[in-house]
């Protein structure tokens, strides 16, 4: 059994190699000029340059797409610690930031709760949330999990619809947006830089549980979960956690969301939605922190590239994916297996 | 009505809904068990059948006004093959060349595909509701005072046979074993001188064939078609195919009769009504998979060790 696999992964490695194409080489050769420390700081640095002067110098259309790459960065790290660190399917994510984004509607609106104050609250519920997907899932395969969470993302999705609490059909209109040190964030630079720091904070979280205890357990897990376990690695407790961290994330970014909108419903929450984050995040290559950054920006930029050509660029959108995958299955910035 | 009345509708209800998710769960599930794909793209063959029944019927309308039922058989078949072929081609365009490629990856060329076809049916039809005209009448026949006419029970009677026909495919023919082997062990059955490609050609072709069946059903029966009508069934129609089992094949038929059962059965049940039901739905799969974690029929996989 053991050498017919191996046989087989051997043709199968000879086979990807002569698919490889120049242009493929080279771009990998980049990301391996990446690793460098140097030159990781030094590109990152000039990056975050650029990015923090944008708003001087741009469009008011330009700051609101990049605006909406930052969140879209902060919920695909967030998917990515489920999906991409502990290998677990899910198909709901938009459940985490509709708890995030109502929680904070709720508290502002009917309760008057200052912002800042309804995140620790997001955080509580997210924590919840996670463990109630998360729970009653721990013993499925990984197919049956899709549809499980998928059901949940339903479920979250269809409860914010039909409870008056959450505004029905309509959701949340007119939430307040608050201030910071004396300066209301009504602008849309504010939620801008807002988004930034969250998705910064994103990427330095996502990189320190990567390397840590936690993080290298997830791995052990997604590779092979009997292994895992023999190893003395608590699987319960990781994908508890797993689930619990990745909803944080997506609730935090629901929460902001919430005050940038200033209105929510039910409709922004759709298995549409949590579809496009687990593109982004396979697209860019799973579980590999820059190409989960590169795939949530490709998803949110491309879209707005080809706005021009109207209805078509939905149907260009998935053909380009389409080719992207059967040249690139591993992702854009797949990690490297030693 | 009387409680025995609305149970009667119920069950009829259900039983209608519950054929059309059972034909779209069989697609899923015969390409979960072989190439253990979630193929998202399943759902718009489904709406992507209703639209070329739809033209085909147009097409031939005149023809065949003599006998209705002949038009609307004679264009099913047609449209079964055309989109059967559809699927074949998507199987080779956008899964064969990832055959080895990681499981996710497959999973959003899939999405790829789904939206290409969603898409392009929107470009086509601008995005509005198209009537589905058959010219079927509203006569029937009751059942105590339930009132059920013949298209209602014509189709039902079609979908179980449908899922009958298969039924024999898989478990009599040879091309049905094949597919059973491949679903155990892709690799021992190449080693075994089985040609996969062409088998898997085949499961698509089939699975294709009977969502397209069901969407043109879908649009006999709700009169008209819309490019997102596969959206809310593909949910559903997966949902079925995990309630049964998923690569199961009596599984995907079980599940999809039960889930039809119970939503149309839970818009009467208090507090749950027809906002709740999805709820109710979902609640119902997520308790069967706590509490039997391979679905109803599936059978107990051995993890590798």
């Amino acid at each position: 059994m053991k050498d017919k696999q191996t046989c087989l992964q051997t043709a199968v490695d000879k086979k990807a190699k002569k698919v490889n194409n120049p242009f493929v080489e080279l771009i990998d050769r980049f990301y391996v000029l990446f690793d460098n420390k140097k030159v990781r700081y030094s590109v990152l640095a000039a990056a975050l340059a650029v990015l923090l002067l944008l708003p001087m110098r741009t469009s008011m259309y330009f700051m609101e797409v990049m605006t909406n790459v930052w969140f879209h960065v902060v919920v695909c790290l967030g998917l990515n610690i489920i999906v991409g660190f502990a290998g677990l399917l899910s198909l709901g994510y938009a459940a985490f930031f509709a708890v995030g984004a109502y929680t904070t509607g709720i508290l502002i609106l009917h309760y008057g709760v200052s912002f800042w104050l309804t995140l620790p609250v997001s955080v509580l519920m997210a924590i919840i949330a996670g463990l109630a997907i998360g729970g009653p899932t721990l013993k499925l395969r990984s197919d049956y999990l899709a549809i499980v969470t998928l059901g949940f993302g339903e479920i979250t999705r269809l409860a914010a619809r039909n409870l008056d609490i959450t505004g029905r059909a309509t959701g949340l209109v007119g939430i307040e947006r608050p201030t910071l040190f004396g300066l209301a964030m009504v602008k849309i630079n504010h939620f801008y830089y807002a988004f930034l720091v969250l998705a910064v904070l994103a990427i330095f979280i996502s990189y320190r549980l990567q390397d840590s205890r936690l993080g290298r357990a997830w791995k052990c897990i997604r590779e092979d979960e009997d292994a895992a376990e023999a190893m003395g690695i608590n699987v319960v407790a990781a994908r508890l956690l797993a689930f619990i961290i990745g909803s944080v994330f997506g609730a935090l970014a629901g929460s902001f969301m919430a005050i940038k909108m200033t209105a929510i419903s039910p409709e922004s929450f759709l298995f549409t939605q949590s579809v496009m984050i687990l593109l982004a995040v396979v697209l860019g290559g799973m579980g590999k922190i820059p190409g989960v950054v590169l795939g949530a920006l490709a998803v949110v930029v491309f879209p707005e590239v080809f706005r021009g050509i109207g209805k078509y660029r939905m149907l260009i959108f998935g053909a380009v994916l389409l080719v992207l995958m059967i040249y690139r299955p591993q992702g854009l910035w797949p990690e490297r297996h030693t | 009505m009387s409680l025995q009345e609305i149970v009667i509708q119920q069950l009829f209800n259900g039983l209608l809904l519950g054929s059309f998710y059972g034909l779209v769960a069989l697609g899923y599930s015969m390409v979960y068990g072989i190439i253990k794909l979630l193929n998202f793209a399943h759902a718009d063959i489904y709406m992507v059948g209703g639209f070329c029944s739809l033209t085909i019927l147009t097409f031939f309308g005149n023809t065949f006004i003599g006998n209705r039922w002949l038009g609307i058989v004679i264009s099913m078949l047609i449209t079964m093959i055309i989109v059967g072929l559809l699927g074949v081609i998507i199987e080779r365009v956008a899964y064969k060349p990832l055959r080895n490629a990681p499981r996710l990856s497959l999973l959003i060329t899939a999405l790829g595909v789904s939206m290409i076809l969603y898409n392009s049916v929107m470009v086509i039809t601008s995005g509005e509701y198209r009537a589905y005209k058959t010219g079927l009448g509203y006569e029937g026949f009751s059942i105590g005072s339930v009132f059920v006419t013949h298209t209602q029970a014509i189709l039902i009677v079609a979908a179980v046979a449908l899922m009958f026909v298969l039924h024999l495919f898989i478990t009599r023919t040879m091309y049905g074993k094949a597919m059973r082997a491949i679903s155990m062990d892709l690799d021992c059955c190449r080693l075994m001188g089985v040609n996969v490609n062409k088998i898997i050609a085949l499961t698509f072709f089939v699975g294709s064939m009977l969502a397209a069946s069901a969407g043109m059903m879908a649009g006999v029966y709700y009169g008209s078609l819309h490019f997102f009508m596969g959206f809310v069934i593909g949910i559903k129609a997966f949902t079925s195919a995990v309630i049964g089992g998923i690569g199961v094949i009596p599984g995907a038929m079980l599940g999809g009769l039960l889930l039809g059962l119970l939503e149309s059965f839970g818009t009467q049940i208090p507090f749950i009504g027809s906002e709740w039901k999805d709820v109710f739905s979902f609640s119902i799969l997520i308790l069967i998979l706590i509490f039997k974690p391979t679905g109803l029929l599936g059978k107990k996989e051995s993890e590798r060790m």
